[in-house]
């Protein structure tokens, strides 16, 4: 018996050993740096590799820094790693994730606080792999599972721009995460389940535009970060990338990023796709809440050969129906129509001068309502928002004068605004469900 | 004439429930279908989101009276205070949601329109305190606490109380709410200024009992008729400010 139970014993201990020891293999952390690494030259001089602040200033490294900071730009690493007011790139933001609350770092070249001592090869290895000097296991709230995409010259060359910023000596912020997620070595587990290093590789049946527009959305854009689904651990949804999904605590729904005609982007044209990533406005509607963020900071920066690759990329991609879409009732049918009624008044008393009495807007300055999946999409909390918060258009080169819509939430109580957003949920066939009053209670608070 | 009169709120007691039956919401005529429509594309109806509180004329109110007044007061202040509700330097969530992408030229051009507005007058409020505390709001305001080294409102403020031009912002025609939020803010640190942060030093002076005084006697006050922030360079400012020198 005795001897039975210390068999198993052993046997459970092997099995787990087996599955640590593929666990800590497969999470890349004993690589010392992966084959692309060794592979392909780097742009940046060797000598530079350590060099200092000054080397970095010299004419000679003047273009590969300017096209770091263009990819920098492409990355929109300036929005995570710059804190309200605080000088760029030297950290400080507080993310809100499932796990808890990551302060990003100071990545400018301060020698105490930020990359100021870091290798080429360092930085390399934590954009490739997510792993820091020292073999710290980064959290994925960091996007290296899309950077590890990026070229080895592209990582370079945003390195060289970073060690040319101003050093900011501003200490870092410590993260506030619960155990076990505080553990970095519990990473071990989500890299091997969810992570897979490797430089994008192009698809040689597909055009040029779309290899680029893929490199750039799949890797520096990261843009799945946001547009799709996560698990319960924190992962995205390999099988409905870019189908749309729920941003965690944020709890803004970000729309599919596919050729559906419904709920994705199959009624664009690649012009007003790509005009719309750089402008934040167009004929389909303006961007608001985290997207136009992303374009302020980032995408009004890049090129339109870029952006048009970008969008040539998107609207190529297979809608697919994830079961977010499907379209739930959240108050009875009898009070869903006597929401929508009371919503007409509304929506003629307070919307039609802008949106127009059918929806369909005015131009770049009103959007139209009518099939606009930010406001038939499920669930209908974007819309709600809208309605409560208002806002101005992003204010973009492209943009510099943006139009602005009224916040009502001083004006309008729960039940007000749960009608008006039924009624522009339902009219004009957008044909989805009415939102509660209990709903809109949740999404009073301004976010920040 | 009594007759009228009541014939009259007979009226408006009608209409008030007909008001309530339809949703509690006024009737507006729906505009015809089809009609050809263009946008207006002057600044006003660029920032339709800026006057549904403060406003079309910048007269404040919105908000259950709490968004200030901000018609005809200087260019410079209303620039800075866009710049600071962007950069955390003032802490009111909408705010910050409202300018957090506006570039700082359409910034300036948004803190000039409402600086070239002359609001209409308002009646002031009659705040809910004792005679005893208005007269310490007055004596504070008007002549300071030399002995604490706190100055009065007016040595910075203009003679008026209605600013000096470009960065020195008018203090009447506020609510009550709005100045002592404002006040507690500045002693707290949460509303803060370029560096050195003049306020904080003067309100860090200040009690409690001091600041709802202030307040009071400030809301208390009529705008003067035709009143202006006055001339650049007309006030030796007895404090440095980073709100003034220091661009923000």
């Amino acid at each position: 018996m005795r001897r039975k139970i210390f068999r198993g014993v052993i046997v459970l201990a092997v099995i787990g050993l087996a599955f640590l020891g593929w666990a800590v293999w497969m999470s890349g952390i004993l690589h010392r740096s992966s084959a692309e690494s060794r592979q392909v030259t780097s742009t940046v001089p060797a000598a530079a590799a350590v060099a200092s602040q000054k080397a970095w200033a010299e004419p000679r490294f003047a273009s590969v820094i300017a096209r770091g900071e263009y990819l920098a730009r492409a990355g929109d690493c300036v929005a995570c790693h710059t804190r309200r007011g605080g000088a760029p790139y030297a950290g400080g933001l507080a993310t809100p994730t499932p796990f808890g609350l990551l302060y990003s770092p100071n990545i400018t070249p301060d020698k105490q606080y930020g990359i100021g001592n870091w290798t080429e090869e360092e930085f390399w290895r934590a954009m490739h792999d997510g792993i820091a000097p020292g073999n710290k296991l980064l959290y994925p709230v960091f996007p290296f599972t899309h950077f590890t995409r990026v070229s080895r010259p592209d990582v370079d060359a945003i390195f060289a721009y970073l060690r040319s910023l101003q050093p900011a000596a501003q200490p870092n912020h410590p993260n506030e995460m619960p155990f076990p997620f505080n553990q970095r070595s519990s990473l071990v587990f989500w890299r091997a389940l969810f992570f897979r290093a490797g430089v994008f590789k192009p698809d040689a049946a597909k055009s040029a535009e779309w290899n680029r527009g893929a490199y750039l959305v799949e890797g520096l854009g990261h843009c799945g970060m946001c547009h799709s689904s996560f698990n319960a651990l924190g992962a995205t949804d390999k099988n409905a990338q870019l189908a749309g999904g729920l941003i965690p605590i944020q709890r803004w729904y970000a729309p599919a990023l596919n050729s559906g005609t419904e709920l994705g982007l199959g009624n664009w044209s690649n012009d007003q796709l790509a005009t719309f990533l750089k402008t934040g406005v167009s004929v389909h509607g303006a961007t608001y809440g985290p997207m136009s963020d992303v374009v302020f900071h980032s995408l009004q920066y890049l090129s339109d050969a870029d952006l048009q690759a970008m969008a040539t990329y998107l609207r190529a991609q297979p809608a697919l129906v994830s079961p977010t879409d499907v379209q739930k009732m959240e108050v009875s049918p009898q009070f869903a129509a006597q929401l929508v009624q009371q919503g007409r008044q509304i929506y003629v008393n307070h919307c039609a001068e802008c949106h127009q009495l059918d929806g369909r807007g005015v131009g770049e300055q009103y959007p139209p309502l009518a099939g606009n999946p930010s406001i038939a999409m499920q669930p209908g909390t974007n819309a709600i928002r809208m309605v409560l918060l208002g806002g101005f258009q992003p204010g973009t080169k492209g943009n510099p004068r943006p139009y602005s819509m009224p916040p009502f939430a001083q004006m309008l109580n729960d039940h007000d605004v749960a009608a008006v957003v039924s009624y522009i949920r339902q009219a004009w066939g957008n044909n989805a469900p009415a939102v509660s009053p209990a709903v809109v209670t949740r999404f009073r608070q301004v976010p920040e | 004439m009594r007759g009228v009169f009541l014939l009259a709120l007979l009226a408006v007691g009608v209409s008030g429930i007909a008001l309530a039956q339809t949703g509690r919401q006024e009737m507006r005529p729906e505009p015809a279908p089809g009609q050809a429509t263009k946008v207006s594309t002057s600044l006003r109806q660029r920032i339709a989101a800026c006057t549904a509180c403060h406003g079309a004329y910048g007269q404040g109110g919105g908000s259950g009276g709490y968004a200030p007044r901000i018609g005809g007061k200087p260019v410079g202040y209303l620039y800075h205070q866009l710049q600071n509700f962007r950069d955390g330097r003032r802490t009111y969530p909408l705010m910050t949601w409202m300018v957090q992408y506006l570039p700082d030229a359409y910034m300036k051009e948004i803190a000039q329109y409402f600086s070239e507005q002359s609001p209409p007058e308002i009646t002031p409020q009659q705040p809910m305190v004792t005679a005893a505390t208005l007269d310490l709001g007055r004596k504070l305001a008007t002549m300071g606490d030399p002995a604490r080294g706190v100055p009065a409102c007016m040595a910075c403020h203009g003679n008026n109380l209605m600013g000096v031009q470009p960065d020195v912002p008018g203090l009447i025609g506020l609510s009550n709410d709005y100045i002592s939020a404002q006040l507690g803010a500045f002693k707290q640190g949460i509303r803060r200024t370029k560096e050195p942060d003049c306020m904080h030093e003067v309100t860090a002076k200040l009690d409690g009992a001091e600041i709802g005084a202030v307040a009071a006697w400030l809301s208390s006050q009529p705008v003067p008729a035709g009143a202006r922030p006055q001339p650049v360079g007309s006030v030796k400012f007895p404090l440095r400010c980073g709100s003034i020198d220091g661009d923000g």
